[in-house]
């Protein structure tokens, strides 16, 4: 089954200042969302494969679109994250479905390597909620400058049959990090984690 | 006269494949490019606040430049406009109304004429609130299936000294019009109204 896609939005926000002080070059996240209907709305079924499926076709194409929406090289890409909203007829181990067996592979071939889990959030929810997306670095967990997240919000989605799935990536940390932590440069990316 | 200081500079697009009914052969497209800038005028009342248009009008253009290659490229693509602005509580409505000359005529610039006046929205409000910019024909406003808005906010703005400029464009009608009206083919182009 592949997915039933009523809309792609995709938000990019660029930083050039924060509390004053001027960020060259800004620092820049990408997010993009596909609403697409849920296929097992209203009713309970047991075998969610055709979900899992539809979470790998579109961690490849959120993947692109953020690469491509930031102009960058897939191997430029610092930080990712998904995310699913569910409306209100689904339940949340649909957005289980899509996230977690499928989705990080093409995910992973958009952004070149990602040794690190995709840090994940899911909820339910209808149109205009917020769903906050988190960030982490793609290649070790532990770096500390790139903990982060997106806030993405669409004022007609999630209908009640529908699934906002979410995926964002970034070219970059936090504008202004100084707490600490492994820094990207110091980053092995052999585990995920340092 | 004041610099234009920009914190922040987000592009959205959206995509929109269908809304229930039959799937489109091309999707309708909106795009918004939103700018956070300070105000300068922001916890005074300043009596001459005009100049300020003139230092806009290289942001407005840059935005507008941005919103065409987000529609991909090609400014006969574009077929709807708008703009808004949400002002920071430290400042005045007033200050939003600074952005119709150098916001609209930035858009007409790049699309190379457009005769409809821009459709506007305005307000003051704190960070996290949220706008739904208007949007009609770039040739007639009384073509209605162009009538349209697309909702834009960012969690983090306007600081209570800060503005919010948008600037919105779309590619086509509603993806399911059918509301009648004058349509964009039957368009005199004469006076900007049908």
């Amino acid at each position: 089954m592949s997915a039933d896609i009523r809309k792609i939005a995709v938000w990019v926000e660029e930083t050039h200042q924060e509390i004053g002080k001027v960020i060259s070059p800004a620092t820049r996240k990408a997010v993009a969302v596909a609403v697409i209907a849920n296929p097992f709305a209203g009713r309970y079924v047991e075998d969610l494969t055709p979900l899992m499926d539809i979470g790998a076709e579109l961690g490849g194409l959120l993947g692109d679109k953020c690469v491509a929406a930031l102009g960058i090289s897939s191997d430029q890409a610092e930080s990712y994250g998904k995310a699913v909203m569910v409306g209100e007829n689904g339940e949340l181990e649909h957005a289980a479905a899509i996230l977690h067996p499928k989705l990080g592979a093409p995910l992973r071939k958009a952004v070149e390597k990602g040794a690190a889990l995709v840090p994940s959030s899911k909820k339910m929810g209808g149109p205009g909620q917020v769903l906050d997306v988190p960030l982490g670095h793609k290649e070790a967990a532990y770096v500390r400058s790139h903990f982060d997240g997106i806030e993405v919000r669409l004022n007609d989605s999630p209908r009640a049959n529908e699934l906002m799935v979410a995926v964002a990536v970034t070219d970059s940390g936090r504008p202004l990090p100084r707490v600490g932590g492994l820094t990207h440069g110091a980053a092995e990316g052999i585990d995920g984690l340092r | 006269m004041p610099e234009v200081k920009i914190r922040k500079i987000v592009s959205c697009t959206e995509e929109i494949y269908h809304e229930g009914g039959p799937k489109a052969d091309t999707p309708l497209r909106r795009a918004a490019v939103v700018a956070v800038i300070e105000n300068p005028f922001s916890g005074t009342f300043a009596e001459d606040i005009q100049p300020f248009m003139e230092d806009l009008k290289p942001l407005g253009l840059e935005m507008a430049t941005r919103l065409i290659g987000l529609l991909g490229g090609d400014p006969a693509l574009v077929e709807g406009y708008g703009k808004g602005a949400i002002i920071g509580a430290a400042g005045e409505l007033e200050h939003g109304a600074l952005w119709h000359a150098p916001g609209g005529y930035a858009m007409r610039d790049v699309l190379g004429g457009a005769k409809a006046i821009v459709p506007s929205s305005k307000k003051v409000g704190g960070v996290g609130a949220r706008l739904d910019v208007p949007v009609t024909h770039i040739e007639a406003s009384y073509v209605r299936s162009h009538f349209d808005s697309m909702e834009i906010g960012l969690n983090d703005a306007p600081r209570a000294n800060e503005m919010v400029l948008t600037l919105v464009m779309t590619t086509g009608a509603r993806v399911h019009n059918r509301a009648g009206g004058l349509q964009a083919g039957k368009i005199e182009g004469k006076d900007g109204l049908r």
